[in-house]
C-alpha cells in the first residue's frame, strides 16, 4: 500500500513535469499559433544549463559551479528563453513553415552538442550527481517521493497561474487577436513579429524550466532523454487536451502519460523480451495515428472546452 | 590536403539534392513542408529490399552487372519500389493531407506530416527492427581517379543515375504539359484554376513524383551506405536546408543547394570532425534565413 502510494507520487511527478512542457507549448501553439518541432531540444537546453551550473566540480568537463538549485532553474529559464527568442527572431518574419523547420534543426543541433561536446555536456554518458531537492529524505523513499511531488506540483501551479494570468492580460489578448485575425491586429498598431517572438521565448523558457526540474528530479541526464519521441509525446498531450486551454493541456498530459506508461507496463508483462523493442515502436505508431486522427476528427481536443471557435 | 572529401561531398550532396526535389515540389505546389518526406525515402529503401528478397528467393542469386555490387534484380526492385512509394504518397494524401488541406490551415498539415512521419518510421522499426540492412554485403574496391581521389564503381553509377533523374525532371517540368501546369499552379493557384488546370491531377502528379524520387534517393543511400529506419530522419534537415537554400520551387536550385550542402558536410568532416557533420546543414539554413530567405533561385513572396 505504501509502495503503491509512493509509485503514485512518482507517476504524478513525472506527469506534471511533462505537463509543464505542455503548458509551454500551449503558449506557443495554443495561444499564438507557433509551430515548434524542437521541443526536446529546448527541454534539453534547460536541463543541461541547470545541471552544469549546480553540480559539484567534475574533472572531465567544464562547470560544476555548485550553484543552488533555484539559481540553476532561473538560469535554465533565461538561457532557454534566449535560445527560443533567437530562433523566433531568425524565422518569425518569414512563413510559418520556416519556424517549424528551424526548430527541428535546433533539436538536431542540441542533440549533436549534448553527444559530442564532451567537455561541456559529458557526451553520451551525460551529467550525473545533479543535486536533488530534499536529498536528505532519500532514506525513506515514500517521504522522498512525496516531497518531490510537492516541489513539482508547486512549480506546476506557479507556471499554470502565471500563464493563466498572462493569457488574460492585455498581452495575451493581443496574441489571440494576432492568431485570429492578423491583419486586424496589425492595423491596431500591434507588431506581430515582436509579440510572437516574446511568446515563443516565454514558451521556450517554460520548457527549459521543465527540463531543469526534471533533471533535478531524476538526478542524472543523458542525450537519450531528449530524442524526437519526447517532442512527439508533448504534441500528442496538447492535442488530446485541446490546444488553447491550460487546464486541457495538463489533463491531456496526465491522460496520455497514463496510457503510455500503462501500455509500456502491459507490453513488458505480456510480450516476450525479444519482441519488446518492437512493441515499443508500435506504441509510437499508435500515438502517431492518434495524433492524425485527432487532427482530422476532433481538432479541439477532449478537455479544451469551446474557447477556440 | 586530401581532396577525397570533394568526391564524398559531391556524392552525398547529389543524394540530398535528389531528395530535396520532392521537398521543394511539395512545398511550392501543396504549400506545406512535408516532415514525412524522409520517411518516404526509408520506406522506399525497405520496399526495394523486400522486392529484391522476393526476386532472389524465386530466381536464386544473379550475377552483378560489370563491376557494380548489384545486378538487374535491384534495378527491377527499384522500379517496383518507386511505383509503390509513389502510390503510398497518394494514399497518405487521400487519407490525411487532402482532408486537412481542405480545412485551409497549412500549419495543421505540417503537424499531420510530423505525426505521420513518426508513425511511418516506427512502423519500419516494428517490421524490420533497427538493425542496419544492406542490399549486398560484397565489399567494393575504390578505384583511384587522380588527385588522390578514389571512388567505387557504385558511387559512379549512382552519380550517373542522379544526373539522369535530375535532367529528366528538369525536362519534364520545363517541356511537358503536366510540368508546365505544375509550375503555373505553384506560381498562382487562383489563376491556374481560372485557366482550367485540373488541380486534382496536379496534386496527384506532385505526390507521385515526390514519392518516386524520395524512393530513388533512399535506395541509393541504401546502396552506398546502409538501410536503417532512421535514415530518412537523418536526411531531413539537409533536404529542408537544400530546398530553402535553392529557393522554394526551383528544381535546379534544390539540386545545386544539395551539392553545396553535401560539400560543406564533407568539409566539416574533414576540418572539424566527423561527429559534427550534421551541424553543417543547420548553419547553412540559419545563414540563408538571416541573409537571403528567398534562397539562391527563389523569388521573394509578396
Amino acid at each position: 500500500m505504501i509502495d503503491l502510494l509512493g509509485y503514485a507520487a512518482f507517476f504524478l511527478s513525472t506527469a506534471l513535469i511533462l505537463g509543464i512542457i505542455t503548458l509551454g507549448l500551449n503558449l506557443q501553439w495554443g495561444l499564438t499559433g507557433l509551430f515548434n518541432v524542437g521541443i526536446a531540444g529546448f527541454v534539453a537546453i534547460g536541463a543541461y544549463t541547470s545541471a552544469i551550473l549546480t553540480t559539484p566540480e567534475a574533472a572531465e568537463r567544464v562547470g560544476g559551479f555548485g550553484w543552488p538549485i533555484l539559481a540553476g532553474w532561473v538560469a535554465a529559464m533565461a538561457i532557454t528563453g534566449l535560445a527560443a527568442g533567437l530562433t523566433g527572431f531568425a524565422t518569425l518574419r518569414l512563413k510559418s513553415d520556416y519556424l517549424a523547420i528551424t526548430t527541428f534543426g535546433v533539436a538536431v543541433v542540441v542533440q549533436l552538442v549534448t553527444l559530442n561536446a564532451q567537455g561541456l555536456t559529458g557526451g553520451p554518458f551525460g551529467v550525473a550527481f545533479i543535486p536533488r531537492p530534499f536529498a536528505s529524505l532519500a532514506e525513506t523513499p515514500v517521504a522522498f517521493n512525496f516531497a518531490n511531488l510537492a516541489v513539482v506540483a508547486a512549480v506546476t501551479l506557479v507556471v499554470y497561474l502565471a500563464l493563466e494570468h498572462l493569457s488574460r492580460s492585455p498581452w495575451g489578448r493581443v496574441l489571440r487577436a494576432l492568431r485570429e485575425d492578423e491583419r486586424a491586429a496589425i492595423s491596431l498598431g500591434k507588431s506581430a513579429k515582436s509579440y510572437r517572438i516574446q511568446a515563443f521565448a516565454i514558451g521556450g523558457a517554460v520548457m527549459g524550466l521543465a527540463g531543469a526540474v526534471q533533471a533535478h528530479f531524476i538526478g542524472f541526464i543523458a542525450p537519450n532523454n531528449y530524442l524526437p519521441t519526447l517532442t512527439f509525446q508533448i504534441w500528442a498531450m496538447l492535442m488530446v487536451g485541446g490546444a488553447g486551454s491550460n487546464r486541457g493541456a495538463l489533463l491531456g498530459t496526465i491522460v496520455v502519460w497514463a496510457i503510455w506508461v500503462g501500455a509500456g507496463a502491459f507490453s513488458s508483462a505480456l510480450v516476450p523480451t525479444d519482441w519488446q523493442a518492437r512493441t515499443a515502436a508500435l506504441q509510437i505508431v499508435a500515438i502517431g495515428v492518434m495524433l492524425c486522427v485527432i487532427l482530422l476528427v476532433r481538432p479541439n481536443g477532449f478537455f479544451g472546452g469551446r474557447r477556440r471557435k | 590536403m586530401n581532396l577525397q572529401f570533394i568526391a564524398d561531398g559531391l556524392i552525398s550532396g547529389s543524394l540530398i539534392g535528389l531528395g530535396a526535389i520532392g521537398v521543394t515540389l511539395t512545398y511550392s505546389i501543396l504549400r506545406f513542408s512535408n516532415f514525412a518526406h524522409g520517411d518516404l525515402m526509408a520506406w522506399g529503401a525497405y520496399a526495394a529490399l523486400t522486392v529484391l528478397g522476393a526476386i532472389s528467393a524465386l530466381l536464386g542469386t544473379v550475377a552483378p552487372i560489370g563491376m557494380l555490387s548489384f545486378g538487374w534484380p535491384l534495378v527491377v526492385a527499384a522500379l517496383v519500389a518507386m511505383a509503390l512509394v509513389g502510390g503510398m504518397a497518394l494514399l497518405l494524401d487521400w487519407v490525411l493531407f487532402a482532408r486537412l488541406r481542405a480545412k485551409g490551415q497549412s500549419i495543421i498539415v505540417v503537424m499531420a506530416s510530423f505525426g505521420a512521419s513518426m508513425a511511418l518510421r516506427s512502423l519500419l522499426e516494428f517490421s524490420f527492427t533497427s538493425k542496419p540492412e544492406y542490399f549486398s554485403r560484397a565489399i567494393q574496391m575504390a578505384l583511384p581517379v587522380g588527385f588522390g581521389i578514389r571512388v567505387t564503381p557504385d558511387q559512379v553509377a549512382m552519380l550517373l543515375v542522379t544526373l539522369v533523374l535530375v535532367t529528366s525532371m528538369h525536362l519534364f517540368m520545363s517541356r511537358s504539359q503536366t510540368g508546365r501546369e505544375m509550375r503555373a499552379y505553384s506560381q498562382n493557384p487562383a489563376l491556374a484554376r481560372v485557366v482550367g488546370i485540373d488541380v486534382a491531377r496536379i496534386v496527384r502528379a506532385t505526390w507521385l513524383i515526390g514519392g518516386a524520387l524520395a524512393c530513388a534517393a533512399g535506395i541509393m543511400v541504401g546502396v552506398l551506405v546502409q538501410i536503417r529506419p532512421l535514415m530518412g530522419l537523418d536526411m531531413l534537415l539537409p533536404m529542408f536546408a537544400a530546398a530553402i537554400l535553392g529557393g522554394i520551387g526551383s528544381i535546379p536550385g534544390a539540386v545545386l543547394a544539395g551539392l553545396i550542402i553535401g560539400l560543406s558536410e564533407a568539409a566539416a568532416v574533414q576540418l572539424i570532425g566527423a561527429e559534427w557533420r550534421a551541424g553543417a546543414a543547420f548553419v547553412i539554413l540559419m545563414a540563408v534565413l538571416l541573409i537571403r530567405p528567398a534562397g539562391l533561385f527563389g523569388v521573394s513572396e509578396r
